[in-house]
This record gives C-alpha cells, sequence and structure tokens, in this order.
C-alpha cells in the first residue's frame, strides 16, 4: 500500500517535471519559421529516463497523461491529435529498442525522436488528406535526429546519476 | 564488468550506426526532392482535402482563397514568373506565408491553421473556374 501510494506521488511528480519542461519549451522561440514541428521534446528527457529506470508502462502512462495536459493548457484538438500519434509512434519505438538492448539512450531516443516526426507527418498527411511531405519529413528526421541526441545524452547523464532511493 | 564494458561499446557503435544512416537518409531524400524534379505546369489548391482549384502557373495571377465554416480564414495565394507563393494568410503561425516559392511538380505549401494546401503539378491542363460556390 505504501509502495502504490509513493509510485502514484512519484508519477505526478514526473508529469509535472514534464509539464514545465513543455512549458518552458513553448517559450523557446523557433529556430525556422518556416518550418512547424521543429521541437527540442525536452519533456522526452523523463521519458527516456523513466523508460530505463521505471520501466515501459511507467513511462507510457507519464508521456499519455501529459501529452493531455500539455494540449488542453497549450494546445486544442488539432494539437492533441498531432502530439498522440507522434508520442505513442515514439514510445512504441522506444520501448521496442529498450527491449532488444541494441541502443543506448542516446541511440534509442534518436530513434524516438524520428519516430515522433514521422508519426506528426502520417498525421499530417491523414488530415490534409495529401502526400506532399516527404520535403517536411526529411528535414524533420535531420533535426530530430540532433534533438535526440542531446535529450538521449541529458536522459543518459540522469539514469546514471540518480540514486535508487530517490525513485 | 569486462562483457558489460564490451556491451556498452557496441551500443555506442550501434547508436552511431543508426544517426549516421538516419541522417543519410534524410539528405538523400531532401537532394531528391530539391534538384531531381521536374517542374510542374499547374497549382492545385485544395482546401479541407477538397480540390478549391486548379490554376496554371504560366500566367500571374492572384487568387483569395477562403475557408472556414463561415469563410472566416483567408488566405491569398500569387503565381508570379512561373513560381507560386502565399502572399498573405490569416492563420497565427504565418508558415505558410514564409516558405519559399513553389515551382517544382510535388511541391507544395501547407497552411496547417486553415488547411489549405497549395501543391504544384504536371500535366493538369485544366483552366481555374472563377468562383466555386
Amino acid at each position: 500500500m505504501k509502495k502504490k501510494s509513493k509510485t502514484v506521488a512519484f508519477g505526478g511528480i514526473c508529469v509535472a517535471l514534464a509539464l514545465i519542461f513543455a512549458y518552458i519549451e513553448v517559450l523557446i522561440p523557433p529556430l525556422f519559421t518556416s518550418l512547424p514541428g521543429i521541437k527540442m521534446g525536452l519533456p522526452n528527457i523523463i521519458i527516456v529516463f523513466l523508460l530505463y529506470r521505471k520501466g515501459p508502462v511507467f513511462a507510457g502512462i507519464v508521456s499519455l497523461v501529459r501529452i493531455l495536459l500539455v494540449s488542453m493548457l497549450f494546445g486544442n484538438m488539432m494539437a492533441l491529435m498531432y502530439s498522440l500519434a507522434g508520442g505513442v509512434l515514439s514510445l512504441l519505438v522506444m520501448i521496442i529498442l529498450r527491449k532488444l538492448s541494441f541502443f543506448s539512450p542516446v541511440g534509442v531516443s534518436v530513434a524516438g525522436g524520428v519516430a515522433h516526426n514521422i508519426g506528426q507527418i502520417i498525421m499530417a498527411a491523414l488530415l490534409l488528406e495529401t502526400s506532399e511531405l516527404g520535403y517536411y519529413l526529411a528535414v524533420l528526421a535531420v533535426t530530430g535526429t540532433v534533438a535526440g541526441v542531446f535529450i538521449g545524452l541529458c536522459g543518459a547523464l540522469l539514469i546514471k546519476r540518480i540514486p535508487d532511493k530517490l525513485i | 564488468m569486462n562483457n558489460k564494458k564490451s556491451a556498452k561499446k557496441h551500443s555506442l557503435r550501434n547508436d552511431i550506426i543508426l544517426i549516421t544512416a538516419v541522417i543519410l537518409a534524410a539528405v538523400i531524400g531532401l537532394i531528391y526532392l530539391n534538384f531531381f524534379r521536374s517542374p510542374g505546369d499547374s497549382v492545385t489548391v485544395t482546401v479541407d482535402g477538397e480540390v478549391y482549384g486548379v490554376y496554371p502557373l504560366s500566367r500571374d495571377i492572384c487568387e483569395d482563397i477562403y475557408s472556414g465554416s463561415n469563410n472566416e480564414n483567408h488566405n491569398r495565394f500569387v503565381i508570379k514568373d512561373g513560381k507560386a507563393f502565399m502572399e498573405t494568410a490569416t492563420c497565427p503561425d504565418g508558415i505558410c506565408v514564409g516558405h519559399k516559392s513553389i515551382f517544382r511538380n510535388g511541391e507544395s505549401i501547407v497552411c496547417l491553421p486553415n488547411r489549405v494546401v497549395i501543391t504544384v503539378t504536371l500535366g493538369e491542363k485544366t483552366d481555374s473556374p472563377d468562383v466555386i460556390i
């Protein structure tokens, strides 16, 4: 019982932290205004960390709750659809790659970032009923990789440094 | 310990392979999309997934597109010197206005908030209707 409430409380803290990261990210001015969807994906630091230290179920729940809350706070229905498409695909890819243990957290995070972009492009193609988004995908793959490396390095540091008694 | 270390080294190598593969694929894709596509001859405008009009690239025009349930959204796209671009738009982000002008077959400008897409196409010789009601 005590363990359960501790898990719930820790989950809440993680969601709160992810929300703060998402908020900070909204404040950062976009690098290229001509291309939407280029983001650091700061909340993903927490998801990567949880994936390695708390398991896929915990990471998945925190990720989904975060997506729902961020979309309600800062976005609209459209934003929710895009975030969900990206978030779910990214989560699935990261869980599978984590299980296979081919990659370090950096590789998992890169794959997650690119999968996030692919998910959003698929959603855009569905919503707009156009398949001419290849150009976006190519650019987003590069920026997603760069962001993924950064997020993965941060996540790897946390995975190594955060002591077990804290989580 | 030694085993763990070598596993770490392997995953680092795999990471680098993954990153290189993704970037390589993206760069090849970009080069293909930027340089190896022939110019198109007309522009197809779709609103909400439905074709709004087809306009030839050869004639300079300036066309207003109204979208949304009460026609509250407005995009103005221009064809000039065989290239199409979005001149003004009521969307909040202005991404479509900042997009470079398009003329190669398959290139498109997407205005997500207003759900307006303009795409360069090839081989459609239809003239545009004046008004779609």
